[in-house]
């Protein structure tokens, strides 16, 4: 064992253990191998992550012949140790003698690729796929190639499904004859009796087209394609769609109408929303696949029907690529497009029926503007705009107000808060407490687009009102607003705007009040400076430490804690520390014990 | 001679026979024994039953032995396991019985076997699996299990499997909860093998097997008011190759075909499946009466089965505006339906099934009677399940209710019926002509035997 002696071996066992004896350090390895079956799924867990570790004091040789028999037969394990075990495998070359000897990982992997566990298969098929790398030309003909095989022909779907992540590994690296039978295995599981192999297969198809010969991809895989498109389970040909994207861009321009084009354009119409679904999910991918050609031709009819497909999820999906798919016209014809085709369906997206639907246009329309220009932005889509400001729904309002950036830059945001205004406060009033949170956020952006004026005249006196909202988690995020607000407009404002209506607060009547008070200063001391926080919050702090509730005079201790750095060292001394002492012999236990806290923080004792 | 797959017995083809019977004899039968639900897995070689104690046994069907050429394959306990226990919703100071309403097998899919566990709001996932290897061999302990003194360990002992009897485990893989406000009656495998859907009384939701965190709701038929409530559903299933289809029955009697290709949300059916009523025949009790129990679509895809208080239908999926074949389960019932009503039974869930070549169906009745319909030859039978001539491989005796008022003899007189002992739950062999049906407490497996 002397190989395996270094940090690792004690490291995390635990066992400062004082070694006259050399053989002591069998002990924290002895204790991890009898932990790799301990009824503690913790401590096996542990010791699978230690596997490493086992591995190096056992030596290669041991390894081979005795950990990984044992570990290939351990398959009932609980999962996250089997995946565990699936990912250590993976970095196990080295430690069972190197590339020489990589194929003695198999065995185990095998069984970790056929057991029922999807993250568990997946896990081994990703360290079978590493370890392939690690494998000569002849083992790999040898010993992965006929693993691949076993797995592609195993009774149980499991290992079948397993089997399709393998063959783009292998492919590449072997012999013609090998190829063959690689691709006619390949060909047997796309049309396999179970679904489950199929959607592998599927999935993985793209993948394996990208490692075969241009010819064979012609051939083959557009017949596999083809096949799998028209699968009669709408799960299988939802995953075709993919492939067929990934297939586009590995055939040449002139052959992209006759191979592909007719099964996506059927993939685009077909019965199951699902499908289209996909379609539309994937459109930009396969928009840059197909090129501008055909994209003029095709996939702006396509777009335009799935924008104005019977399913709400199909316009949603397809709503979401409203921005990018004008982005990537051709540049040509980009605003021609957009103007004649796109723009119309986008129309009645805007008063869609189904609120995911807008929602999904309002996160994006505005990006619209950037591409089509001042003029038409004015003139088509700011009347949208309005439109969806004045949606019933929240979050297509709220999407709306998170993109102004956009707009902002194309025709400025003054034509725009007319509508703005009606719409934030409504949110901000909003009865859902989350839809009010979702606004308080946009605030530090409005506030710095729309400029400190009307930010004053119009929005200020809501974000103070929502220091009282009524639930906690809006008066924190108020807070925290307060805090960014400064940041943008400074300190000056501060003083002039908030800080007297915070301060204020410090004789509301309601503790919670007087609380946001406490809170908002330990927000604002650090960008107000040293002399505000001085002048004006501390002698309010100082004054609520003798709050008849407990909990304020606590938040005095807690406050005066975070405070204390924005302060200096005279003042800590003479104004501070007094207060904190009579704080720390309050009768109330929490507030003792913050006083101290706070004490001990800021070295005061 | 090789009998023709399926038929319902009773002729010169087969005859039903006395198996086996599980189950304790007592009189006294404990709530918690009762079975509420059975079925075979895809292959016939498990049989599940469920009861209303939370627990879930697995039978396995023996290997034939050749030398006992008559006993052909006996279900032997494989596995028993306490799947949901009693509960209670402390937000609704609701109890949840921990009763199992119902199990469906999934599809094979490697050496384990896999099953879904419903009661009233809980799903879930079991797997069932065999382990007949055992590590041997510690460092830090000798065989006796004595520690070893650290300092002497000289050498590290990688554990060694070694085979030791079969053991069976039946672990949970997945909790699918919090999804069902009212009670799931139905789990059905979807055959996409990735997705199943479960129904309650207003509500049909399709889960991802692999995720236990969302389901989708598909079906709501719940009222914005709810004293506007006029029916609920009462089944689910869906079809078994085409992925995109499924059924669900209501309590008025009708039946509901949606396409999950169509939309998102199968509000909208795109068939629906009613017999027009006869209107002679109505009375107070006919809308209870029409209530569904039970859907079942026939293995080869092309009709389904309902079960009403009275009859099984089968519709052929092509026609919408009436069954092709009805089959009267217990006509007699029809003059009792007032006591019935006083003492609940009109209201009890009666399910059917197929055999495996859809050319037979069977359903329960009362004095642990049951029935089967042979749909060729529309030869019908009924058979008891009883402890009397439980002999092995003893024949079962058609039974006879008589309604006139002469009795012949070995008929049974309706008003003698035990309506206590009901037959709810029964499940068919998928290949072989072999039944398991549920009578209380005790289940009952017949085969047949070949004259």
């Amino acid at each position: 064992a002397s190989g395996a002696q270094g940090p690792a071996l004690v490291e995390g066992v635990g066992l400062g253990m004082a070694g006259a004896d050399s053989d002591d350090s069998l002990y924290p390895i002895a204790v991890l191998i009898d932990e790799l079956r301990n009824e503690d799924v913790q401590l096996r867990l542990n010791s699978i992550k230690k596997l490493s570790t086992i591995a190096l004091a056992l030596g290669v040789e041991r390894t081979r012949t005795e950990l990984l028999p044992f570990l290939t037969d351990t398959i009932y394990d609980e999962d996250e140790v089997l995946l565990a075990l699936a990912e250590q495998l993976g970095n196990f070359t080295m430690l069972v003698g190197g590339p020489e000897y990589v194929h003695c990982l198999l065995p185990p992997l095998e069984s970790l690729a056929t057991v029922e566990e999807t993250v568990v298969r997946d896990k081994a098929v990703e360290s079978l796929r590493k370890i392939s790398h690690e494998h000569s030309p002849v083992d790999l003909e040898v010993h992965f190639e006929p693993l691949v095989k076993r797995l592609a022909s195993g009774d149980w779907f499991t290992s079948r499904t397993s089997a399709c992540g393998l063959f783009s590994v292998c492919y590449p690296r072997v012999s013609s004859t090998v190829k063959a039978e690689i691709r006619q295995h390949f060909r047997t599981l796309c049309s396999d009796d179970t679904p489950m192999v199929r959607r592998a297969a599927a999935s993985k198809l793209g993948e394996f087209a990208k490692v075969l010969e241009l010819e064979y991809v012609k051939s083959d895989i557009i017949s596999l394609f083809t096949a799998l498109a028209s699968d009669e389970q709408d799960s299988v040909r939802l995953l075709a769609v993919e492939a067929g994207v990934s297939i586009a861009t590995l055939l040449p321009q002139e052959d992209l109408e006759t191979l592909v084009m007719p099964t996506l354009r059927q993939a685009a119409e077909d019965k199951s929303w699902r499908v289209r679904y996909m379609v539309a999910d994937k459109f930009s991918d396969l928009q840059k696949a197909v090129g501008p050609e055909i994209t003029k031709n095709d996939l702006v009819p396509a777009f335009q029907n799935l924008l104005k497909d019977c399913e709400a999820e199909v316009r949603a999906a397809a709503a979401n690529k409203v921005k990018e798919f004008c982005e990537n016209l051709p540049e040509d014809s980009r605003e021609t497009i957009i103007m004649t085709h796109i723009l119309p369906c986008v129309k009645e997206l805007v008063s869609d029926t189904n609120q995911h639907v807008k929602s999904a246009l309002a996160s994006v329309i505005m990006g619209l503007s950037t591409i089509l220009g001042k003029d038409n932005t004015v003139e088509h889509l700011l009347p949208l705009f309005l439109a969806q400001l004045k949606d019933e729904c929240p979050e297509v309002r709220l999407n709306i107000i998170s993109n102004l950036d956009c707009v902002n830059e194309v025709i400025g945001i003054r034509q725009l808060s007319q509508s703005l205004l009606p719409a934030i406060v409504e949110l901000a009033e909003d009865a859902k407490w989350r839809v009010r949170l979702a606004i308080i956020e946009y605030m530090p952006l409005l506030a710095g687009q729309l400029g400190v004026e009307f930010f004053d005249e119009k929005l200020n006196s809501l974000c103070m009102a929502w220091l009282v909202d009524h639930v906690y988690a809006i008066r924190e995020a108020a807070t925290c607003n307060l805090m960014k607000l400064v940041e943008k407009f400074g300190a000056e404002w501060a003083q002039n705007t908030i800080v007297p209506k915070v301060l204020g607060m410090a004789n509301d009547p309601n503790y919670l009040h007087r609380m946001t008070t406490l809170f908002c200063i330990n927000a604002l001391s650090e960008v107000c400076g040293q002399e505000i926080t001085t002048k004006h919050m501390l002698p309010v702090v100082f004054k609520m430490s003798n709050d008849q509730v407990a909990n304020v005079r606590f938040n005095v201790a807690k406050s005066l804690q975070k405070i204390g750095p924005v302060l200096d060292s005279n003042c800590l001394q003479t104004e501070v520390k007094p207060v904190l002492e009579k704080l720390a012999s309050d009768q109330d236990m929490d507030v003792k014990y913050f006083a101290q806290e706070a004490i001990s923080v800021l070295s005061l004792a | 001679v090789n009998a023709p797959r399926g038929g319902v017995g009773g002729g010169n083809d087969f005859q039903w026979c006395f198996s086996q019977v599980k189950g304790a004899i007592d009189e006294d039968v404990a709530e918690a024994d009762i079975i509420s639900t059975v079925e075979f897995n895809c292959s016939g070689e498990l049989l599940a039953t469920g009861d209303k104690g939370g627990r879930v046994v697995i039978f396995q069907r023996e290997q034939e032995s050749k030398n006992r050429l008559l006993s052909r394959g006996e279900y032997n306990v494989y596995s028993t396991f306490q799947s949901h226990e009693p509960e209670f919703d402390y937000l609704k100071s609701l109890e949840i019985e921990e009763k199992i309403n119902k199990i469906r097998w999934l599809p094979q899919q490697n050496a384990a076997h896999f099953l879904l566990s419903a009661n009233d709001k809980t799903i879930k996932l079991w797997k069932i699996s065999e382990r007949d290897k055992r590590a041997e061999g510690y460092n830090l302990k000798d065989e006796d299990g004595r520690l070893r003194d650290q300092f002497r360990i000289t050498t590290l002992r990688v554990p060694v499997l070694m085979p030791m009897d079969l053991m069976v485990e039946a672990s949970p893989r997945r909790i699918f909860a919090n999804a069902h406000t009212y009670h799931i009656n139905s789990i059905s495998v979807n055959s996409d093998y990735e997705t199943y859907l479960s129904a309650d009384d207003l509500r049909i939701n399709l889960w991802h097997l692999e995720i236990t965190d969302r389901s989708f709701n598909i079906v709501d038929i719940k009222p914005a008011n709810m004293e506007e409530l006029t029916e609920v559903i009462t089944a689910a299933e869906c079809h078994p190759h085409q992925c995109n289809v499924f059924v669900y029955s209501s309590s008025k009697g009708t039946i509901r075909l949606c396409d999950t290709r169509a939309a998102a949300l199968c509000d909208r059916h795109s068939k629906f499946f009613e017999e027009p009523e006869d209107p002679s025949s109505r009375s107070f009790f006919s809308e209870i009466i029409s209530s569904i129990s039970d859907v079942k679509f026939s293995h080869s895809g092309r009709y389904m089965m309902t079960r009403d208080y009275l009859s099984v239908k089968v519709w052929d999926l092509n026609m919408e505006n009436r069954p092709v074949e009805t089959y009267q389960v217990h006509e007699y019932l029809r003059s009792k339906l007032c006591s019935l009503y006083e003492n609940d039974c009109i209201f009890d869930k009666f399910e059917c099934c197929w055999n495996g070549s859809d050319s037979a169906i069977m359903t329960g009745s009362y004095n642990n009677f049951f029935r089967m319909f042979d749909r060729n030859t529309r030869r019908d039978i009924t058979l008891e399940a009883s402890r009397e001539n439980s002999k092995p491989r003893a024949m079962l005796k058609p039974r006879k209710v008589c309604t006139g008022g002469k009795r012949k003899k070995d008929e049974i007189s309706v008003d003698s019926l035990d309506f206590n002992k009901k037959i709810l739950h029964t499940a068919w062999h998928p290949k072989e002509n072999v039944i398991a049906v549920a009578a209380t407490n005790n289940l009952y497996i017949f085969q047949d035997k070949i004259n």
